[in-house]
Protein backbone atom coordinates (compact mmCIF):
# COMPACT_ATOMS: atom_id res chain seq x y z
CA UNK A 1 0.00 0.00 0.00
CA UNK A 2 1.23 3.56 -0.96
CA UNK A 3 1.63 4.97 2.30
CA UNK A 4 2.64 8.51 1.16
CA UNK A 5 0.35 10.85 3.59
CA UNK A 6 -1.53 13.41 1.56
CA UNK A 7 -1.92 16.99 3.21
CA UNK A 8 -5.73 16.32 3.17
CA UNK A 9 -4.72 12.84 5.25
CA UNK A 10 -2.43 14.72 7.46
CA UNK A 11 -4.93 17.43 8.68
CA UNK A 12 -8.04 14.49 9.38
CA UNK A 13 -5.44 13.08 11.27
CA UNK A 14 -4.92 15.74 13.68
CA UNK A 15 -8.42 16.86 13.68
CA UNK A 16 -9.22 13.28 14.83
CA UNK A 17 -6.34 13.45 17.70
CA UNK A 18 -8.54 16.47 19.32
CA UNK A 19 -11.47 14.50 19.52
CA UNK A 20 -10.65 11.28 21.87
CA UNK A 21 -12.33 12.74 25.21
CA UNK A 22 -15.52 13.21 23.00
CA UNK A 23 -19.08 11.83 23.37
CA UNK A 24 -20.78 13.69 20.80
CA UNK A 25 -19.10 15.79 17.78
CA UNK A 26 -21.34 17.78 15.09
CA UNK A 27 -20.10 18.68 11.88
CA UNK A 28 -21.59 21.74 9.97
CA UNK A 29 -21.93 22.89 5.86
CA UNK A 30 -19.02 22.56 3.28
CA UNK A 31 -16.67 20.60 5.75
CA UNK A 32 -14.96 16.78 4.42
CA UNK A 33 -11.96 17.18 6.35
CA UNK A 34 -13.86 17.59 9.73
CA UNK A 35 -16.36 15.04 8.85
CA UNK A 36 -13.62 12.73 7.77
CA UNK A 37 -11.74 13.55 11.08
CA UNK A 38 -14.69 12.58 13.22
CA UNK A 39 -15.47 9.11 11.66
CA UNK A 40 -12.76 8.39 11.86
CA UNK A 41 -12.22 9.45 15.82
CA UNK A 42 -15.43 7.31 16.28
CA UNK A 43 -14.16 4.21 14.34
CA UNK A 44 -10.75 4.58 16.69
CA UNK A 45 -13.16 5.48 19.87
CA UNK A 46 -14.36 1.28 19.34
CA UNK A 47 -11.33 0.32 19.71
CA UNK A 48 -10.98 1.67 23.61
CA UNK A 49 -14.51 0.10 24.33
CA UNK A 50 -15.48 3.80 24.01
CA UNK A 51 -18.55 5.23 22.50
CA UNK A 52 -18.46 8.48 20.28
CA UNK A 53 -21.96 9.80 18.52
CA UNK A 54 -20.93 11.46 14.90
CA UNK A 55 -23.67 14.08 13.35
CA UNK A 56 -22.90 14.90 10.06
CA UNK A 57 -25.54 17.30 8.97
CA UNK A 58 -25.26 17.19 5.46
CA UNK A 59 -25.73 13.36 5.36
CA UNK A 60 -28.59 10.98 6.13
CA UNK A 61 -26.73 8.44 7.36
CA UNK A 62 -24.48 9.52 10.18
CA UNK A 63 -27.18 12.31 11.56
CA UNK A 64 -29.04 12.16 14.88
CA UNK A 65 -31.50 14.86 14.44
CA UNK A 66 -35.33 14.40 13.53
CA UNK A 67 -36.47 17.40 14.80
CA UNK A 68 -35.37 19.00 11.57
CA UNK A 69 -32.03 21.70 10.85
CA UNK A 70 -33.09 23.69 14.41
CA UNK A 71 -32.43 20.25 16.34
CA UNK A 72 -28.33 21.18 16.01
CA UNK A 73 -28.49 24.09 17.67
CA UNK A 74 -31.14 23.26 20.17
CA UNK A 75 -28.97 20.59 21.11
CA UNK A 76 -26.18 22.39 21.05
CA UNK A 77 -27.79 25.20 23.42
CA UNK A 78 -28.32 22.23 25.67
CA UNK A 79 -24.67 21.18 25.92
CA UNK A 80 -25.33 18.21 24.02
CA UNK A 81 -22.51 18.85 21.94
CA UNK A 82 -19.09 18.48 22.77
CA UNK A 83 -17.40 19.83 19.30
CA UNK A 84 -18.13 21.38 16.70
CA UNK A 85 -15.91 23.03 13.45
CA UNK A 86 -16.17 26.30 12.16
CA UNK A 87 -14.12 27.97 9.62
CA UNK A 88 -13.78 31.46 8.40
CA UNK A 89 -12.97 33.57 5.06
CA UNK A 90 -11.12 35.14 7.97
CA UNK A 91 -9.78 34.68 11.50
CA UNK A 92 -7.95 36.78 13.74
CA UNK A 93 -5.87 37.14 16.73
CA UNK A 94 -8.49 37.38 19.31
CA UNK A 95 -9.83 34.21 17.37
CA UNK A 96 -13.06 36.57 15.55
CA UNK A 97 -14.19 34.86 13.08
CA UNK A 98 -15.58 36.48 9.74
CA UNK A 99 -17.70 34.24 6.86
CA UNK A 100 -19.51 37.14 5.56
CA UNK A 101 -16.53 38.94 3.01
CA UNK A 102 -13.94 41.32 2.91
CA UNK A 103 -14.44 45.27 2.48
CA UNK A 104 -15.95 47.54 4.52
CA UNK A 105 -19.56 45.73 5.39
CA UNK A 106 -22.54 46.41 4.37
CA UNK A 107 -20.53 47.72 1.35
CA UNK A 108 -18.47 44.81 0.55
CA UNK A 109 -16.02 44.11 -1.59
CA UNK A 110 -15.63 40.41 -1.80
CA UNK A 111 -18.93 38.83 -0.92
CA UNK A 112 -18.78 34.95 0.60
CA UNK A 113 -21.99 32.72 1.82
CA UNK A 114 -22.21 34.07 5.24
CA UNK A 115 -22.57 33.21 9.09
CA UNK A 116 -24.13 29.74 8.74
CA UNK A 117 -24.75 28.73 12.44
CA UNK A 118 -21.61 30.34 13.70
CA UNK A 119 -23.04 33.12 15.96
CA UNK A 120 -24.69 30.63 18.16
CA UNK A 121 -22.34 27.59 17.72
CA UNK A 122 -19.37 29.19 18.68
CA UNK A 123 -21.11 30.78 21.95
CA UNK A 124 -22.48 27.00 23.43
CA UNK A 125 -20.16 24.22 22.23
CA UNK A 126 -17.16 24.02 24.74
CA UNK A 127 -14.58 22.80 22.15
CA UNK A 128 -14.82 24.69 19.04
CA UNK A 129 -12.25 23.80 16.48
CA UNK A 130 -11.13 26.70 13.93
CA UNK A 131 -10.21 24.79 10.86
CA UNK A 132 -8.85 26.10 7.84
CA UNK A 133 -6.59 25.26 5.50
CA UNK A 134 -5.11 28.43 3.54
CA UNK A 135 -3.03 29.66 6.31
CA UNK A 136 -1.33 33.21 4.86
CA UNK A 137 -1.60 36.65 5.89
CA UNK A 138 -4.79 36.79 3.80
CA UNK A 139 -6.47 34.43 6.06
CA UNK A 140 -4.90 34.91 9.57
CA UNK A 141 -5.63 38.50 9.86
CA UNK A 142 -4.76 41.22 12.46
CA UNK A 143 -8.21 42.40 12.80
CA UNK A 144 -11.08 40.75 10.93
CA UNK A 145 -13.22 42.80 8.30
CA UNK A 146 -17.00 41.36 9.55
CA UNK A 147 -17.55 39.61 12.88
CA UNK A 148 -19.14 36.83 11.94
CA UNK A 149 -19.02 35.71 15.95
CA UNK A 150 -16.50 36.97 18.34
CA UNK A 151 -13.62 34.76 19.75
CA UNK A 152 -14.14 36.28 23.66
CA UNK A 153 -17.56 37.82 25.23
CA UNK A 154 -18.01 40.25 27.66
CA UNK A 155 -18.76 39.09 31.16
CA UNK A 156 -22.08 38.48 31.80
CA UNK A 157 -22.90 37.06 28.19
CA UNK A 158 -24.21 33.15 28.48
CA UNK A 159 -21.23 32.00 26.90
CA UNK A 160 -20.24 28.08 28.35
CA UNK A 161 -18.10 27.94 24.48
CA UNK A 162 -15.64 28.68 22.64
CA UNK A 163 -12.86 28.45 20.65
CA UNK A 164 -10.00 25.78 21.33
CA UNK A 165 -7.76 24.84 18.59
CA UNK A 166 -7.15 26.35 15.51
CA UNK A 167 -5.94 24.12 12.59
CA UNK A 168 -4.23 25.25 9.40
CA UNK A 169 -2.37 23.28 6.58
CA UNK A 170 0.78 24.56 8.26
CA UNK A 171 0.24 24.73 12.19
CA UNK A 172 -2.38 23.36 15.04
CA UNK A 173 -2.88 26.72 17.63
CA UNK A 174 -4.23 26.66 20.87
CA UNK A 175 -6.26 29.22 22.19
CA UNK A 176 -6.15 30.62 25.89
CA UNK A 177 -8.91 32.84 26.72
CA UNK A 178 -7.93 34.46 29.39
CA UNK A 179 -4.91 35.94 27.14
CA UNK A 180 -6.80 36.57 24.19
CA UNK A 181 -4.56 34.97 21.76
CA UNK A 182 -3.43 31.91 20.34
CA UNK A 183 -0.33 29.94 21.08
CA UNK A 184 1.85 28.11 18.50
CA UNK A 185 1.81 24.09 19.58
CA UNK A 186 2.38 21.65 16.24
CA UNK A 187 4.04 22.93 13.19
CA UNK A 188 4.09 20.91 9.67
CA UNK A 189 7.32 19.05 9.48
CA UNK A 190 7.60 21.24 6.14
CA UNK A 191 7.54 24.60 8.38
CA UNK A 192 9.69 26.46 10.68
CA UNK A 193 8.35 29.12 13.87
CA UNK A 194 10.20 31.85 11.71
CA UNK A 195 8.06 31.47 8.47
CA UNK A 196 4.93 30.90 10.30
CA UNK A 197 5.43 34.58 12.06
CA UNK A 198 6.02 35.55 8.40
CA UNK A 199 2.45 34.24 7.24
CA UNK A 200 0.44 34.83 10.16
CA UNK A 201 -1.43 37.81 10.15
CA UNK A 202 -1.99 38.18 14.09
CA UNK A 203 1.02 37.97 16.78
CA UNK A 204 1.14 34.62 18.60
CA UNK A 205 2.66 32.94 21.07
CA UNK A 206 4.94 29.64 20.91
CA UNK A 207 3.87 27.04 23.41
CA UNK A 208 7.38 25.89 24.98
CA UNK A 209 6.09 22.41 24.34
CA UNK A 210 6.14 22.95 20.74
CA UNK A 211 6.36 19.55 18.46
CA UNK A 212 6.07 18.44 15.13
CA UNK A 213 2.59 17.17 13.53
CA UNK A 214 2.94 13.81 13.69
CA UNK A 215 1.89 11.69 10.91
CA UNK A 216 -0.60 8.96 11.14
CA UNK A 217 0.56 5.48 11.48
CA UNK A 218 -0.17 2.72 8.79
CA UNK A 219 -3.19 1.43 11.23
CA UNK A 220 -4.87 5.01 11.58
CA UNK A 221 -4.39 5.36 7.40
CA UNK A 222 -5.82 2.30 6.99
CA UNK A 223 -8.59 2.58 8.47
CA UNK A 224 -9.07 5.84 6.95
CA UNK A 225 -8.33 4.76 3.38
CA UNK A 226 -10.55 1.11 3.66
CA UNK A 227 -13.33 2.40 5.82
CA UNK A 228 -13.82 6.13 6.25
CA UNK A 229 -13.21 7.45 2.66
CA UNK A 230 -16.45 5.43 0.99
CA UNK A 231 -18.90 6.79 4.24
CA UNK A 232 -16.80 10.59 3.47
CA UNK A 233 -18.08 9.56 -0.39
CA UNK A 234 -21.59 9.63 0.75
CA UNK A 235 -21.85 12.82 2.09
CA UNK A 236 -18.90 14.66 0.21
CA UNK A 237 -18.56 12.57 -2.97
CA UNK A 238 -16.33 15.62 -4.93
CA UNK A 239 -13.73 15.36 -2.14
CA UNK A 240 -13.72 11.77 -1.87
CA UNK A 241 -13.11 11.44 -5.37
CA UNK A 242 -10.31 13.92 -5.84
CA UNK A 243 -8.68 12.38 -2.54
CA UNK A 244 -9.23 8.81 -2.84
CA UNK A 245 -10.34 8.33 -6.49
CA UNK A 246 -13.24 6.45 -5.04
CA UNK B 1 -60.29 8.74 -4.14
CA UNK B 2 -58.68 12.60 -3.41
CA UNK B 3 -60.04 14.58 -0.93
CA UNK B 4 -58.05 17.48 -2.78
CA UNK B 5 -57.73 19.56 -5.65
CA UNK B 6 -55.28 19.25 -7.77
CA UNK B 7 -53.33 22.44 -8.80
CA UNK B 8 -51.28 22.65 -11.88
CA UNK B 9 -47.75 24.51 -11.91
CA UNK B 10 -49.09 27.28 -13.03
CA UNK B 11 -51.94 27.70 -10.82
CA UNK B 12 -49.51 27.65 -7.93
CA UNK B 13 -47.09 30.23 -9.50
CA UNK B 14 -49.74 32.57 -10.38
CA UNK B 15 -50.21 33.36 -6.73
CA UNK B 16 -46.69 34.51 -5.92
CA UNK B 17 -46.85 38.10 -6.44
CA UNK B 18 -44.68 40.63 -6.87
CA UNK B 19 -42.94 42.11 -3.29
CA UNK B 20 -43.94 38.75 -1.88
CA UNK B 21 -41.94 37.35 1.33
CA UNK B 22 -40.86 33.94 -0.18
CA UNK B 23 -40.18 30.86 2.45
CA UNK B 24 -37.09 29.30 0.49
CA UNK B 25 -36.07 25.40 2.04
CA UNK B 26 -32.58 24.55 2.44
CA UNK B 27 -30.83 22.30 -0.28
CA UNK B 28 -31.56 19.03 2.21
CA UNK B 29 -35.40 19.77 2.49
CA UNK B 30 -37.06 19.59 -1.09
CA UNK B 31 -36.17 22.67 -3.34
CA UNK B 32 -39.28 23.05 -5.63
CA UNK B 33 -36.74 23.50 -8.68
CA UNK B 34 -39.31 23.36 -11.71
CA UNK B 35 -41.59 25.66 -9.93
CA UNK B 36 -38.59 28.30 -9.67
CA UNK B 37 -37.93 28.30 -13.35
CA UNK B 38 -41.85 28.74 -14.09
CA UNK B 39 -41.94 31.46 -11.35
CA UNK B 40 -38.25 33.23 -13.72
CA UNK B 41 -40.32 32.45 -17.10
CA UNK B 42 -43.23 34.17 -15.45
CA UNK B 43 -41.25 37.67 -14.68
CA UNK B 44 -41.72 38.16 -10.74
CA UNK B 45 -40.05 41.13 -9.26
CA UNK B 46 -39.03 42.23 -6.03
CA UNK B 47 -39.31 38.95 -4.35
CA UNK B 48 -38.16 39.19 -0.64
CA UNK B 49 -36.55 35.55 0.00
CA UNK B 50 -36.56 34.26 3.25
CA UNK B 51 -34.18 31.12 3.61
CA UNK B 52 -34.61 28.56 6.05
CA UNK B 53 -31.49 28.95 6.84
CA UNK B 54 -29.57 29.20 3.54
CA UNK B 55 -29.76 28.31 -0.27
CA UNK B 56 -28.24 26.78 -2.97
CA UNK B 57 -28.76 27.04 -7.22
CA UNK B 58 -32.57 27.66 -6.47
CA UNK B 59 -31.40 31.45 -4.61
CA UNK B 60 -28.95 31.74 -6.60
CA UNK B 61 -31.40 31.41 -9.99
CA UNK B 62 -34.04 34.00 -8.92
CA UNK B 63 -31.19 36.74 -7.93
CA UNK B 64 -29.43 35.83 -11.04
CA UNK B 65 -32.88 36.43 -13.33
CA UNK B 66 -33.38 39.80 -11.25
CA UNK B 67 -36.76 38.32 -9.21
CA UNK B 68 -35.38 39.46 -6.06
CA UNK B 69 -34.52 42.90 -4.01
CA UNK B 70 -34.02 41.23 -0.81
CA UNK B 71 -32.91 38.38 1.04
CA UNK B 72 -32.81 37.16 4.61
CA UNK B 73 -30.19 33.96 5.03
CA UNK B 74 -27.37 32.61 7.13
CA UNK B 75 -25.63 31.26 3.73
CA UNK B 76 -25.85 31.90 0.02
CA UNK B 77 -23.64 28.79 -1.23
CA UNK B 78 -23.45 26.38 -3.56
CA UNK B 79 -21.89 23.46 -1.20
CA UNK B 80 -19.22 21.61 -2.84
CA UNK B 81 -19.34 23.75 -5.93
CA UNK B 82 -18.21 26.86 -4.27
CA UNK B 83 -19.69 30.15 -3.92
CA UNK B 84 -23.29 31.37 -5.25
CA UNK B 85 -21.74 33.14 -8.26
CA UNK B 86 -24.96 35.59 -8.93
CA UNK B 87 -25.35 36.35 -5.33
CA UNK B 88 -22.66 37.35 -4.92
CA UNK B 89 -21.88 39.74 -7.51
CA UNK B 90 -25.16 41.22 -6.87
CA UNK B 91 -24.43 42.34 -3.58
CA UNK B 92 -21.01 43.00 -4.13
CA UNK B 93 -22.95 45.48 -6.90
CA UNK B 94 -25.74 46.74 -4.27
CA UNK B 95 -28.82 44.92 -6.47
CA UNK B 96 -30.30 43.36 -3.41
CA UNK B 97 -29.98 43.88 0.09
CA UNK B 98 -29.13 41.15 2.54
CA UNK B 99 -30.58 41.10 5.53
CA UNK B 100 -27.22 38.44 7.59
CA UNK B 101 -28.09 36.26 9.85
CA UNK B 102 -27.59 33.06 11.29
CA UNK B 103 -29.25 29.69 11.48
CA UNK B 104 -30.56 30.02 14.66
CA UNK B 105 -32.02 33.11 14.04
CA UNK B 106 -33.87 32.24 11.50
CA UNK B 107 -35.95 29.09 13.02
CA UNK B 108 -36.68 30.86 15.93
CA UNK B 109 -38.11 34.02 14.33
CA UNK B 110 -41.10 31.34 11.92
CA UNK B 111 -40.90 29.88 15.90
CA UNK B 112 -42.58 33.23 17.26
CA UNK B 113 -44.65 33.19 14.17
CA UNK B 114 -45.45 29.46 14.82
CA UNK B 115 -46.61 30.17 18.63
CA UNK B 116 -48.40 34.04 17.53
CA UNK B 117 -46.18 35.55 19.92
CA UNK B 118 -44.31 38.85 18.59
CA UNK B 119 -40.76 37.93 19.58
CA UNK B 120 -38.16 34.81 20.36
CA UNK B 121 -35.56 35.12 22.38
CA UNK B 122 -32.15 33.50 21.26
CA UNK B 123 -29.03 33.36 23.33
CA UNK B 124 -25.55 33.49 21.65
CA UNK B 125 -25.31 36.38 18.70
CA UNK B 126 -24.20 39.06 21.07
CA UNK B 127 -20.99 40.72 20.77
CA UNK B 128 -21.36 40.26 16.41
CA UNK B 129 -21.40 42.37 13.67
CA UNK B 130 -24.71 40.77 12.51
CA UNK B 131 -26.02 41.61 15.54
CA UNK B 132 -24.42 45.15 15.35
CA UNK B 133 -26.11 45.65 11.71
CA UNK B 134 -29.39 44.05 12.57
CA UNK B 135 -31.95 46.84 13.80
CA UNK B 136 -34.99 45.12 14.01
CA UNK B 137 -32.98 42.85 16.95
CA UNK B 138 -32.98 43.72 20.19
CA UNK B 139 -31.12 42.92 23.33
CA UNK B 140 -32.87 43.46 26.80
CA UNK B 141 -31.66 41.98 29.86
CA UNK B 142 -33.27 38.67 31.52
CA UNK B 143 -35.93 39.68 33.31
CA UNK B 144 -36.85 36.27 34.82
CA UNK B 145 -36.04 35.46 38.79
CA UNK B 146 -36.84 31.97 38.86
CA UNK B 147 -34.73 30.59 35.09
CA UNK B 148 -31.44 32.05 33.51
CA UNK B 149 -28.73 34.56 35.04
CA UNK B 150 -30.88 37.86 36.02
CA UNK B 151 -29.64 40.55 34.34
CA UNK B 152 -28.13 38.08 31.67
CA UNK B 153 -28.25 40.29 27.82
CA UNK B 154 -30.75 37.46 25.60
CA UNK B 155 -30.92 38.88 22.15
CA UNK B 156 -34.90 39.20 21.00
CA UNK B 157 -35.60 38.27 17.50
CA UNK B 158 -39.10 39.97 15.95
CA UNK B 159 -41.92 37.59 14.65
CA UNK B 160 -41.48 36.63 10.87
CA UNK B 161 -44.81 35.95 8.75
CA UNK B 162 -43.99 34.16 5.59
CA UNK B 163 -46.35 35.60 2.31
CA UNK B 164 -45.85 31.98 0.79
CA UNK B 165 -44.05 29.12 0.99
CA UNK B 166 -43.13 26.78 -1.91
CA UNK B 167 -41.62 23.43 -1.52
CA UNK B 168 -41.36 19.97 -3.63
CA UNK B 169 -42.01 16.63 -1.23
CA UNK B 170 -41.84 12.91 -2.49
CA UNK B 171 -45.64 12.58 -1.98
CA UNK B 172 -48.98 13.24 -0.50
CA UNK B 173 -51.28 10.84 0.85
CA UNK B 174 -55.51 10.85 -0.95
CA UNK B 175 -56.27 13.78 1.68
CA UNK B 176 -53.46 16.23 1.27
CA UNK B 177 -51.09 15.47 3.93
CA UNK B 178 -47.49 15.77 2.92
CA UNK B 179 -44.62 13.01 3.70
CA UNK B 180 -41.65 15.52 5.00
CA UNK B 181 -39.96 13.11 7.01
CA UNK B 182 -37.19 13.88 9.01
CA UNK B 183 -37.26 17.61 7.23
CA UNK B 184 -39.25 19.15 10.26
CA UNK B 185 -38.21 22.43 9.13
CA UNK B 186 -40.50 22.40 6.37
CA UNK B 187 -43.39 22.37 9.19
CA UNK B 188 -42.23 25.14 10.75
CA UNK B 189 -42.05 27.11 7.49
CA UNK B 190 -45.63 26.13 6.37
CA UNK B 191 -46.95 27.29 9.68
CA UNK B 192 -45.17 30.66 9.71
CA UNK B 193 -46.71 31.51 6.16
CA UNK B 194 -50.18 32.19 4.79
CA UNK B 195 -50.50 30.38 2.07
CA UNK B 196 -48.35 27.16 1.56
CA UNK B 197 -48.47 25.30 -2.03
CA UNK B 198 -46.50 21.63 -2.54
CA UNK B 199 -45.30 20.14 -5.61
CA UNK B 200 -45.14 15.63 -5.25
CA UNK B 201 -43.94 13.58 -7.32
CA UNK B 202 -46.57 11.54 -6.81
CA UNK B 203 -50.21 11.14 -4.89
CA UNK B 204 -50.49 7.79 -3.10
CA UNK B 205 -54.21 6.56 -2.50
CA UNK B 206 -53.38 5.82 1.22
CA UNK B 207 -54.51 7.91 4.89
CA UNK B 208 -50.99 8.68 6.08
CA UNK B 209 -53.22 8.75 9.50
CA UNK B 210 -54.08 5.14 9.25
CA UNK B 211 -50.55 4.61 10.13
CA UNK B 212 -48.49 6.08 13.64
CA UNK B 213 -45.25 5.76 11.72
CA UNK B 214 -46.13 7.73 8.72
CA UNK B 215 -48.35 9.80 10.51
CA UNK B 216 -45.64 11.01 12.65
CA UNK B 217 -43.70 12.01 9.38
CA UNK B 218 -46.16 14.22 7.62
CA UNK B 219 -47.35 18.08 7.07
CA UNK B 220 -51.02 17.67 7.94
CA UNK B 221 -53.11 19.31 4.95
CA UNK B 222 -54.81 21.40 6.85
CA UNK B 223 -51.50 23.71 6.32
CA UNK B 224 -51.69 23.08 3.06
CA UNK B 225 -53.33 25.71 0.17
CA UNK B 226 -52.26 23.42 -2.95
CA UNK B 227 -50.70 20.50 -4.20
CA UNK B 228 -49.44 19.60 -7.78
CA UNK B 229 -47.79 16.88 -9.07
CA UNK B 230 -44.18 17.41 -10.79
CA UNK B 231 -42.36 14.59 -11.43
CA UNK B 232 -38.58 15.43 -10.84
CA UNK B 233 -39.38 18.81 -9.39
CA UNK B 234 -36.13 19.04 -7.03
CA UNK B 235 -33.99 18.32 -10.13
CA UNK B 236 -30.88 19.14 -10.01
CA UNK B 237 -31.12 19.57 -6.31
CA UNK B 238 -31.82 15.87 -4.33
CA UNK B 239 -34.88 14.89 -3.21
CA UNK B 240 -34.16 13.51 0.93
CA UNK B 241 -34.48 9.43 0.52
CA UNK B 242 -35.72 9.50 -3.16
CA UNK B 243 -33.00 11.03 -5.22
CA UNK B 244 -29.53 12.30 -5.55
CA UNK B 245 -28.52 15.51 -6.62
CA UNK B 246 -27.38 15.69 -10.10
CA UNK B 247 -24.06 16.51 -9.27
CA UNK B 248 -22.65 17.24 -12.91
CA UNK B 249 -25.53 19.77 -13.43
CA UNK B 250 -24.89 21.26 -10.76
CA UNK B 251 -21.68 21.65 -11.33
CA UNK B 252 -22.25 22.74 -15.26
CA UNK B 253 -24.10 25.91 -13.44
CA UNK B 254 -21.15 27.27 -10.92
CA UNK B 255 -19.15 27.69 -14.22
CA UNK B 256 -21.58 29.07 -16.71
CA UNK B 257 -22.89 31.20 -13.60
CA UNK B 258 -19.77 32.92 -13.46
CA UNK B 259 -20.27 35.57 -15.41
CA UNK B 260 -23.78 37.46 -16.39
CA UNK B 261 -23.14 36.03 -20.21
CA UNK B 262 -22.81 32.76 -19.12
CA UNK B 263 -25.56 32.74 -16.88
CA UNK B 264 -28.19 33.84 -19.29
CA UNK B 265 -26.76 31.11 -22.02
CA UNK B 266 -27.83 28.32 -19.65
CA UNK B 267 -30.87 30.17 -18.34
CA UNK B 268 -32.23 30.18 -21.92
CA UNK B 269 -31.20 26.51 -22.17
CA UNK B 270 -32.33 25.34 -19.00
CA UNK B 271 -35.89 27.32 -19.40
Amino acid sequence: MNLDIQREELLISQLADLLKNDKHVAVGAASPIPGAAALLAKEEAKFLNKRLRVTILHSNKYNNFTDGARELFDCAAQGRIDTFFLGGVQIDGQANINLVGTGEYPKIKKRFPGSFGSALMYFVVPQIILFREEHSPRTLVKKVDFISAPGVSERGVYRPGGPKYLLTNRALFKFNTNLKKFSLCKINEKETVKNLIKVTGFDFDVDNKISQMPNPDTNRINILRDKIAPMVSEFYPEFANRIWGI
Amino acid sequence: MKSFDELSLKEIVDEVQDGFILGIPADYSGVPMKFTKELIKKGVKNLKLYCLPLTTIQGDMLIGSGCVSEIEAAAVTLGEFGMAPRFSEAVENGKILIKDSTCPALHAQLQATEKSVPFMPLRGVIGSDIQKHRKDWHVIENPMRSSGVREEPVLLLPAVQLDILVFHAPCSDRNGNIQIGRRRELATLAHASKKVFVTVEKVLDIDFFEDELSAATCLPGLYVNGISIVKNGAWPCALPGVYSSDNEEIKKYSLAAKTKEGFGEYMRYCL
